[in-house]
């Protein structure tokens, strides 16, 4: 492997991602399936780097999740994308933050289709002026929610209290990055780093002292895929797809498994315990399973807040191995207490116990 | 009337290059040639062998070298022309570093570059340790000796065709015409150097065009057992042993194929050189959408500019093998006199 030649596709897959002023628009799934990542991409840019970041309880789902399953057409979508946008525009905010890799891969596809088919923008800002009343400036820049945490970086490296070296063996700890489709794939342009070599959730490993793997299913889908998981009988072809990636990554031992898209970190996470309870296969050292992070998670790690606090608890693979391995002390008995101290109900058969 | 007296300046050492200047030397003509490199020769001073019939390159090369070895031919290396304009009933061919020839007429042989294999990501040329170009693997036969990075012995080689042509991906939609046989010829190369290396061909079409091309292909699956795979590959990546691993559409069998090499060749294809788009663009010959030069008629005007005094030989035109080039820098010669006559 030669670093120089990835480098170099780094360096000319490099968007603009603004310093500050974020017009956040959250995920339909993340709130529910990793409680505490969009509460601490919020925390960190606000309280850790002292950053702005606007929301407005009147946004709304992208409505992508019925997009891609054929329900609701293209020029919905553009309006009520133009209605975040017009929202936006009213609280003078001009570049958007997307926490959603499916909605960061729509506003792509919409911004391209009206550089490409400007009368789509007009069409759009006719129908969201007719159904609202409202207008819209397009907005200077989107970026994912990982292009800013990747942006700061070294910022927050530069206030760790841990990083991600095992701290029994000095040695960093082995991250596979697995990136969203829709990050980059259709538009490698609106993705750090491109579509073949994504330097997005690299840049943040490497920063924190991690070793990145680069295993042949890197680029494989997890199996997502909407027509998969939204069409019952399909399901076996998305735990198919995820199967072939731990297998494919499972000789390289991984610490943990860091993801930018809501759906990925979601099945490759559920699928391990699929995959444990149909087969009794687990694909980490020493028969556990794999932590499958958000990069919020990890970056709140790094900066030493409470693992229960960041939600970790919440993943189906737990991360007690790891957290011991990055010398983070956390007592498992806390994991599912409330915040008025009752305990809540624990999960059955979690990985990593 | 024969005008022996007048100047030509032809832009370009390559072979079709070094075919027009040495003709027209011979023809009695006061030639002078420029080539951007150190010495004449263009790609063909990397190659090893030739297809069809695997005859060395150096009697190719040694026939060119000794064609322009003529008293009333002078060559300036280390030179590219910046800038052909028109002067009195004459051209003036700005060259780099500032000096200037007066010529009757400049033929234009800045022939090809080859297709940046870095720019098909998915290949992971550059980052990829056994991932190599067919140049590259022309250089090796040169050594003598087909070995990975760690200097081991293949057991499996992949040859991976139409890398940078008919892929509107780089905007190449052009066939560069000479990867396939290019490719059936290197396959029996490392069969015959390596007998017990696998050699497998992942193809589109195989475009066997020229005479004794299919006879090469057939040749390769007879005695040479090269296996052909129609089926492009999508991506490459390296296993926890450094081996390759790639994924391929097979499309005869209609299923998705993995599997692992020690080696992928790219077949990397042609395109127009970037030292002629600069010419073309600062002397305002006119260039086709496959951005080689565009000949004033595909058919009865294939060296001809448009431009008064200006013609054009070989690959800067469109992609064709050497016996082609050569034919085709003749008739660039053959248009050239016409025009001098005909003044």
């Amino acid at each position: 492997m030669k670093p120089e030649g990835k480098k170099r596709i780094w360096a000319e897959y490099q968007k603009e991602i603004p310093d500050d002023h974020f017009f956040y628009v959250r995920s339909c799934i993340r709130q529910t399936f990793f409680a505490g990542s969009e509460q601490y991409f919020l925390k960190i840019l606000r309280d850790d780097l002292g950053k702005d970041v606007f929301e407005d309880p009147r946004h709304t789902t992208c409505t992508g999740i019925g997009y891609h399953g054929d329900v609701v057409p293209f020029e919905t979508i553009q309006a009520v994308v133009a209605r975040h946008f017009a929202l936006a525009t009213e609280a003078g905010y001009r570049h958007i933050a997307i926490s959603c890799v499916t909605s960061f891969g729509i506003y792509s596809e919409i911004l391209e289709t009206w550089k490409h088919f400007p009368e789509t923008l007009e069409r759009t800002r006719e129908d969201l002026y007719k159904a609202t009343g409202r207008t819209f400036e397009v907005p200077e820049t989107i970026s994912h929610t990982s292009d800013i945490i990747y942006k700061f970086r070294d910022q927050i490296a530069r206030k760790a209290k841990y990083n991600l070296v095992d701290i029994n063996t000095g040695k960093p700890l082995k991250v596979v990055e697995h990136i969203g489709c829709h990050y980059s794939k259709m538009f490698p342009k609106y993705g750090v780093g491109g579509a073949e070599f994504p330097h997005v959730l690299v840049g943040m490993v490497e920063a924190w002292g991690g070793d990145i793997i680069d295993y042949p299913e890197r680029r494989h889908c997890c199996g997502f895929g909407f027509r998969q998981y939204l069409v019952q009988a399909n399901r076996g072809y998305s735990l198919f797809a995820s199967r072939k990636k731990f297998e494919s990554m499972e000789p390289y031992r991984p610490d943990m498994i860091i993801a930018n898209c809501p759906g990925c970190t979601m099945f490759m996470d559920r699928w391990q315990y699929t995959i444990r309870e149909i087969d009794g296969i687990t694909y980490g050292a020493d028969g556990q399973g794999i932590p499958v992070l958000t990069y919020e998670e990890v970056a709140g790690l790094i900066l030493g807040y409470n693992p229960w606090e960041l939600g970790l608890q919440y993943h189906n693979v737990q991360s007690l191995p790891l957290l011991r391995r990055m010398g983070i002390k956390a007592d498992p008995s806390e994991r599912f207490l409330a915040k008025d101290g009752s305990r809540l109900p624990e999960p059955a058969n979690l990985i990593n116990g | 009337m024969k005008t022996t007296s007048a100047h030509i300046v032809v832009a370009g050492g390559g072979v079709a290059g070094m075919e027009a200047a040495g003709t027209l030397a011979e023809m009695g003509y006061r030639v002078t040639m420029i080539e951007k490199d150190d010495e004449p020769g263009g790609h063909l001073l990397q190659w090893h062998a030739l297809f069809p019939d695997r005859r060395p390159a150096d009697e190719v090369r040694n026939y060119l070298r000794k064609h322009i070895e003529q008293r009333n031919l002078s060559i300036i290396t280390g030179t590219t022309v910046e800038k052909i304009r028109h002067h009195g009933s004459g051209v003036l061919v700005s060259l780099s570093g500032g000096t200037e020839e007066k010529a009757d007429a400049v033929i234009v042989a800045t022939g090809f570059d080859l297709f940046d294999a870095r720019r098909k990501e998915e290949y992971g040329y550059g980052i990829y340790d056994n991932v190599i170009t067919s140049a590259e693997l022309e250089g090796m036969f040169n050594r003598g000796r087909v070995a990975k990075a760690d200097g081991s012995v293949p057991a499996r080689i992949g040859l991976i065709h139409c890398v940078g042509s008919r892929d509107e991906k780089v905007n190449n939609n052009h066939c560069s015409k000479v990867c396939c046989v290019t490719a059936v010829k290197q396959a029996i190369e490392i069969r015959k150097m390596l007998p017990s290396c696998e050699v497998f061909c992942f193809y589109m079409d195989m475009r066997m065009y020229g005479p004794y091309y299919e006879e090469l292909y057939r040749e390769s699956q007879e005695f040479h057992n090269v296996n052909f795979i129609r089926g492009k590959v999508s991506e490459a990546s390296v296993n926890i042993n450094n081996r390759l691993v790639i994924k391929v559409e097979d499309t005869l069998a209609g299923r998705p194929l993995k599997m692992e090499l020690d080696i992928m060749v790219l077949m990397v294809g042609m395109e127009m050189a970037g030292a002629g788009m600069k010419l073309a663009e600062s002397s305002g010959m006119k260039r086709g959408i496959n951005r080689f030069l565009e000949t004033a008629d595909h058919h009865y005007g294939n060296n001809l500019s448009g431009i008064k005094g200006i013609f054009y030989a070989g690959t800067c035109t469109a992609p064709m093998n050497i016996t082609d080039t050569i034919s085709h820098a003749r008739a660039a010669v053959a248009e050239t006199v016409r025009y001098l006559n005909s003044r």
